[in-house]
């Protein structure tokens, strides 16, 4: 993958083909620390523990169309390659937490990309799924909740492509509010 | 630096947005609506998914296009990745592989705008790795 953005991109879908109804995305950049983590909670269907241990293993998947799963494994590798990790909990039948720790200062480190536009493309391209999306830059929060917009929204449909063009406007600017690129990325 | 956007912004939008929706049903074809989905697999976000997906939700609203594009899974046409669903009103979807932002906008023009076949459809059915 590209950047982060994109890798979320694709977390997120195992959160939809669990059949979650929220999906919280969660990233947390921390200057001082020289910490970024990424979260991605789902209440989607759930892993067994055995399943969990096994599914960062490239060779995990149960899809049936393809023999091996990438996703995880390969956002792990590009965690591990910059000295940070990647975790999962889960529990069958409630839900999943799957965490990406970085070190942003380390060569390696994958730019976060265009963040708003992940957010937004996913939520109008899932409009039945409710997300929230968290960030938080050096303890400045910015938090999106589709809730809320769907309930401005009221009957318009918020996979509408003004709806979505205006969601991309509206996360972005208050991302560079709370000062998004203080670590150098490119988005 | 561009002024802040927030909820309430939204709610002022919310006219311009309905007015578009107005304006598009009162269209040639009211309610039906091309249906496209992108699939955003790994595969599929690797080799240029998302590029895929903004510019057909940005070009099909330019050009007038009446259409939802939503996401899907993996559709298992990893070597065919980026690939795009099509269901024109009343027909069988179709799905496309190797679509980049050209081939999306011959999909445009060609076949959601006139029906007329373009090279990249993909059986349906066709089995990657089971058979
Ligand atoms: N949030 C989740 N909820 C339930 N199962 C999951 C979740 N994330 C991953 N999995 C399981 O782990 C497997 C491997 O995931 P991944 O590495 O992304 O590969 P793929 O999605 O291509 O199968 C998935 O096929 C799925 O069975
Ligand atoms: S795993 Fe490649 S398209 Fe699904
Ligand atoms: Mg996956």
């Amino acid at each position: 993958m590209r950047d982060l953005s994109l890798h979320i991109l694709d977390i997120i879908q195992n959160s939809v083909a669990a059949n979650a109804s929220l999906i919280e995305i969660s990233i947390h950049e921390d200057v001082e620390k020289d910490l970024l983590k990424i979260t991605i909670k789902d209440n989607g269907k759930g892993m067994s523990k055995e399943f969990v241990k096994i599914a960062t293993d490239p060779y995990t998947t149960s899809r049936t169309t393809r023999k091996v799963g990438l996703g995880i494994p390969l956002l792990k590798q590009n965690a591990e390659r910059t000295g940070g990790s990647l975790s999962i909990t889960s529990e069958l039948g409630k839900g999943t937490i799957l965490e990406a720790t970085f070190i942003p200062s380390n060569i390696d480190c994958l730019s976060l990309g265009d963040i708003a536009g992940v957010i937004a493309l996913t939520v109008s391209g899932n409009p039945l799924i409710n997300f929230i999306y968290n960030h938080n830059i050096n303890g400045n929060l910015y938090t999106f909740n589709t809730k809320e917009v769907k309930e401005i929204l009221e009957g318009i449909s918020i996979a509408e492509p003004s709806v979505c063009r205006y969601l991309k406007e509206m996360i972005q600017s208050n991302l560079e509010e709370i000062q998004i690129g203080t670590f150098g990325y490119k988005t | 630096m561009a002024k802040i956007k927030s909820l309430d912004d939204l709610r002022v939008m919310k006219e311009s947005f309905q007015s578009k929706i107005n304006l598009r049903e009162k269209g040639e074809n009211p309610g039906s609506h091309v249906q496209i989905k992108v699939a955003m697999a790994t595969c599929g976000i690797a080799s240029g998914a998302k590029t895929v997906m903004e510019f057909m939700m940005e070009e099909l609203e330019k050009r007038g296009i009446e259409s939802v594009v939503t996401q899907t899974g993996c559709m298992g046409y990893c070597y065919a990745e980026p690939t795009i669903e099509v269901k024109l009103p009343g027909q069988e979807p179709v799905v496309f592989g190797y679509v980049d932002t050209k081939k999306a906008d011959e999909i445009i023009e060609k076949y959601i705008k006139n029906g007329e076949l373009v090279e990249g459809i993909i059986p349906m059915n066709y089995e990657t790795i089971d058979n």
